[in-house]
């Protein structure tokens, strides 16, 4: 089920600008790990590149390897269609399907594909997945209801639902709590804590007390300047690099005393 | 617990303002100036309800001017300017929603009016019909079946055409060259007089099937042409609205790329689609000249758009009014044309009515 991540100097490109550049990082199986850094820094498009989100963009290319269990998502003749059904991802803003209900939202990963389920699988899958994204209670008495209709958080624990229901090896979250309340971070922080036992969980955040809470490793990213690219500073264990980290500028972004 | 009682009373956040019955009057004042003025010129009712709405602009807003101040002033005049925009475009509606209800429903109350075609209403039954005062014979039902199919080939042609270029438009072309000159083209072809789009489908059918081929579908092709660029646009609109978060999502899912067009975005989309398609609709079926040199013009029913003449509405009602059934007593061709004419609008109400039905039973549903 899960995997382990290798990135070996990756530089991804907007066109002929260079957002991040020579990113090298080695991400465990079953843990999470959290991408902190100033806006801007290239966090986001680094993520985007682990299940090759960023080629929605015109114009978005990278150079370099990323290997999920050795196999190169880059490699000739690989399908970004079959990348993103082993590493699934969570956006900033709750995005469940407006047309569909909350079962169809969770089945819409395996629907839309036009895979055929029969009615006892189908509900097995709804079932599972909404479980495991601690939803199942909340709205198991209306799966045909609109997603649409959900609060915030519950929206968002939905998307988790969706992303888990095609079983990937990875999940990616893109500031999976900045659109919600303390309440509802806490419900996904929770399950971030439980999905590490079964997934590889990339987190990327703003918030730090969140990335130490959640996350056993950490990675900084900065940017020396508006239209230099974004670089990876430090990567260690969250302990170290909230408490003893090795460069000056982690360790003023971590105080506060950045800028 | 104790109300906070506020009495009424002058502080820096008073202002001055007008008493309620303030634009009354000033309607009144401008009613009875209105009509003065209007009475030194010649007395219609036109003439007094302009005069009125003028008079009535300069006391509301020289009054609140007054009173209130400049700010407020400004505020009454630009009010007054928005409602008598208003007044201006919807009184032609009324004017020729009335006439044509005036006009018509004689006709149309007409037994067997929907029911009966012209064929073999000729003049002698026309005079008849004057002479004796018995009911006027023949009806549109002829024409009432060849604007329905036309109208219908002519939608299923333009709709999968029309929807598909849009599609390619916002999903594929990214802003490329081929994007940008059907962006124009389209453009060009919305302003395409109708008449050439006839032109264009006689021509065509004329080349491929020898001249004088005049059909129902002819006709259909040459609606196409007018109908293709609205659906374009309108759907165009519709697909760029949705949000770019639903395809991410779709992509992140592992959904390949047609199936999250097809299955997430036209969905999210299609109450606009379709609204915007039953417009497009209401759009091309009173179109006259395109059918008249596309259709030809025919007296009996023809089910068949392949062969043979086929009437429209407008084209019977344009034939009716020029050239009456029976030269020396054109009334019942008169009423008959009326009729017709209130079946149109009635249509495009009803299209258009269905346009919202379609946006509401598609839309997205919100509830909890």
């Amino acid at each position: 089920m899960s995997k382990r991540i290798d990135v070996k100097d990756l530089n991804v490109y907007y066109g002929n600008f260079r957002a991040v550049e020579g990113v090298s990082i080695n991400i465990e199986a079953r843990s999470v790990t959290a991408f902190i850094g100033p806006s801007g820094c290239g966090k986001s498009t680094f993520l985007r590149t682990l299940n090759r989100m960023h080629e929605v963009i015109p114009g978005a290319h990278v150079e370099g390897h990323v290997l999920l269990d050795g196999d190169d998502l880059y490699g000739p003749g690989v399908d970004p269609v079959a990348v993103r059904t082993h590493v699934g991802m969570v956006f900033q803003r709750p995005n469940p399907f407006p047309t569909m209900s909350i079962r169809d939202n969770v089945l819409a990963g395996v629907k839309l594909n036009g895979k055929k389920l029969s009615r006892s699988d189908t509900d097995g899958v709804v079932e599972s997945s909404l479980r495991g994204a601690n939803l199942w209670n909340e709205v198991k008495d209306r799966l045909d209801k609109p997603g649409s209709g959900l609060s915030g958080g519950q929206q968002q624990r939905l998307c988790i639902a969706r992303a888990i229901a095609v079983k990937p090896d990875v999940i990616l979250m893109d500031e999976p709590c900045s659109a919600l309340d303390p309440i509802s971070t806490l419900a996904v922080e929770d399950l971030i804590n439980e999905l590490k036992e079964q997934y590889t969980v990339v987190i990327v955040t703003h918030n730090m007390q969140q990335a130490a809470r959640v996350s056993d490793k950490t990675a900084f990213f900065n940017i020396a300047g508006t239209g230099k690219p974004g670089k990876l500073i430090e990567y260690a264990d969250t302990t170290a690099i909230f408490n003893n980290p090795k460069e000056k500028a982690t360790e003023d972004y971590v105080s506060g005393r950045f800028g | 617990m104790t109300a906070i009682a506020t009495p009424r009373r002058r502080t820096s956040l008073t202002r001055n303002r007008l008493p309620r019955i303030a634009p009354w009057a000033s309607l009144v004042v401008g009613l009875v100036v209105g009509a003065a003025v209007s009475t030194l010129v010649g007395f219609n009712v036109f003439g007094w309800g302009v005069f009125a709405a003028i008079a009535f602009t300069i006391v509301y807003v020289a009054w609140s001017a007054a009173v209130e101040g400049g700010r407020k002033a400004r505020d009454k005049f630009a009010t007054c300017l928005v409602i008598g925009s208003f007044i201006i475009v919807v009184l032609p509606l009324f004017s020729v929603i009335w006439t044509v209800l005036e006009g018509g429903i004689k006709g149309l109350l007409t037994p067997g009016f929907l029911g009966t075609s012209m064929n073999g209403v000729s003049g002698i039954q026309d005079n008849q019909s004057v002479n004796t005062g018995s009911r006027v014979v023949g009806g549109i039902y002829h024409a009432l079946i060849g604007t329905l199919l036309i109208t219908l080939w002519s939608t299923i042609i333009s709709v999968p055409v029309g929807l598909l270029t849009s599609i390619y438009l916002v999903e594929y072309s990214r802003g490329g060259r081929l994007g940008q000159a059907i962006t124009l083209f389209v453009d060009v072809m919305t302003g395409i007089p109708s008449i050439v789009a006839g032109l264009f489908a006689a021509a065509l059918f004329a080349t491929i099937f020898g001249p004088g081929t005049q059909t129902g579908f002819v006709a259909a092709v040459a609606l196409t042409v007018l109908m293709i660029p609205v659906v374009v646009r309108s759907s165009e609109e519709m697909l760029r609205i949705v949000p770019n978060e639903l395809r991410e999502a779709a992509y992140a899912l592992g959904v390949r790329k047609w199936r999250t067009i097809l299955k997430v975005v036209v969905p999210t989309a299609i109450s606009g689609i379709a609204s915007g398609v039953t417009l497009a609709i209401a759009r091309v079926i009173g179109e006259t000249a395109p059918i008249l040199l596309t259709a030809g013009f025919a007296t009996k029913i023809n089910l068949n758009v392949f062969s043979n003449w086929m009437a429209s509405l407008p084209t019977y009602i344009y034939f009716q009014i020029l050239n009456p059934t029976s030269p020396s007593n054109p009334d019942p061709s008169l009423q008959r044309a009326w009729g017709a004419a209130l079946v149109l609008i009635i249509f495009v109400m009803i299209l258009n009515l269905i346009a919202r039905l379609v946006a509401r039973i598609f839309a997205p549903k919100t509830g909890r």
